[in-house]
């Protein structure tokens, strides 16, 4: 997920091109308060016009809390947005508050339950809510953890290995799984240590996440190189989604491939492994089969 | 209404003033006027009629702004003239 300021008009009209799996159009941080207004127009006219493919669009809003998150719902629910990020979750009241705002502007357009919500968790008190926030709304698609303001709430700082985050990022992810949605990882700002970058997004992979979100075209190549499954890995999970058929085919549940017992876990696992492949465009869904 | 700005002079992008005035004139500079000219004062003539605006004096400075972007700036400067928002308070 590729940010992108939401008053930057160039930077809009570009973003697609660099291939992210979405774009997230920011309203929030990066937008002064005297731009919220022109922003919030860009925004508009930028998701009602720009072909943006298969790109998924994300705007982040303000928070319902200041005199612009109406507005922004108003507007980015109008121009068809496919998700709506909440800054700085830290209740299931929040959520189910702001579902209550994009429900209104919906039955105003004749557009019911197309918009989905992802939930921003900036905080401790978001994380001690991270499973009532991830189940408080069908509309529910992801969570993400915002490391800069959750990092200053618990009083620390951000480290290269990131240790103060840890638990924030297995509570959001253990959340996430328990609620049956996706997990979104913090952005990783040092454009200039690449390497640093490319253990944390190793290290969020293990740790569960979906992805990760980014700040700078640049950043894309290191997360598909990690997240995408290697030629070794399709290969692999195809042998064990062969095995496990043809043991069904005689019987059986549980089959050895390359010496090595497989059973429901590590079925599973192949299958995810080549849904990412197909999903990162390495292999084709006819060669999936 | 009053005087106001939206926009700014980045690649990509284009500056709108908005002045009061009798009629509608329309003071274009861009690199691409030539090629585009006719177009950008079409959408910028386009979206001040669909706000209701007849009267005003708008120059504008492009960068390169696409249609949805010349709409945008210009709907920004149309509201912070005229005080009337598009979206509910």
């Amino acid at each position: 997920m590729m940010f992108v300021p939401g008053n930057n008009p160039g930077m809009m009209a570009d973003a697609h091109i660099y291939g992210p799996d979405s774009i997230m159009l920011d309203l929030e941080d990066s937008v002064t308060m005297a731009e919220k207004d022109a922003a919030r127009l860009l925004v508009y006219n930028a998701l009602k016009s720009i072909d943006y493919g298969t790109t998924e669009m994300v705007v982040r809003i303000n928070p319902l809390s200041t005199p612009y998150g109406r507005k922004d719902v108003e507007a980015v629910v109008k121009a068809g947005v496919d998700v709506i990020r909440m800054p700085k979750t830290e209740t299931a009241d929040e959520v189910r508050e702001l579902e209550a705002e994009i429900l209104k502007v919906e039955e105003e357009i004749g557009a019911v339950g197309r918009t989905q919500i992802m939930a921003a968790i900036e905080s401790a008190l978001g994380i001690v809510n991270a499973y009532e926030i991830a189940t408080a709304s069908k509309r529910m698609m992801g969570i993400a953890l915002g490391a800069e303001d959750y990092s200053a709430n618990l009083k620390t700082n951000r480290t290269p290995g990131g240790a103060e985050l840890l638990l924030a990022r297995e509570t959001i992810v253990v959340a996430a799984r328990a609620a049956g949605i996706a997990c979104f990882d913090t952005v990783y700002s040092n454009l200039d240590d690449m390497e640093t970058f490319r253990k944390e997004v190793e290290l969020i992979k293990t740790l569960g996440f979906d992805g990760k979100s980014i700040i700078n075209p640049r950043q894309i190549e290191v997360v598909n190189s990690v997240f995408v499954p290697t030629e070794k890995e399709i290969n692999k999970a195809r042998a064990v989604i062969a095995g496990i058929k043809e043991a069904k085919a005689k019987g059986s549940g549980v089959i050895s491939v390359n010496g090595k017992m497989v059973d429901r876990p590590v079925v599973i696992r192949a299958e995810r492994t080549i849904a990412l492949a197909v999903a990162a465009g390495v292999i084709s869904e006819e060669e999936a089969l | 209404m009053k005087e106001a700005t939206a926009g700014t002079l980045e690649s990509g992008d284009i500056m709108i003033q908005i002045a009061p005035a009798k009629g509608l004139e329309i003071e274009l500079q861009s690199s691409v006027e030539a090629q585009f000219g006719r177009q950008i004062r079409e959408v910028i003539g386009e979206t001040l009629a669909g706000l209701g605006i007849k009267d005003a004096y708008v120059r504008a400075v492009d960068k390169g702004a696409l249609d949805c972007t010349i709409r945008a700036r210009v709907t920004a400067a149309a509201v912070r003239a005229t005080g009337e928002d598009v979206w509910k308070d």
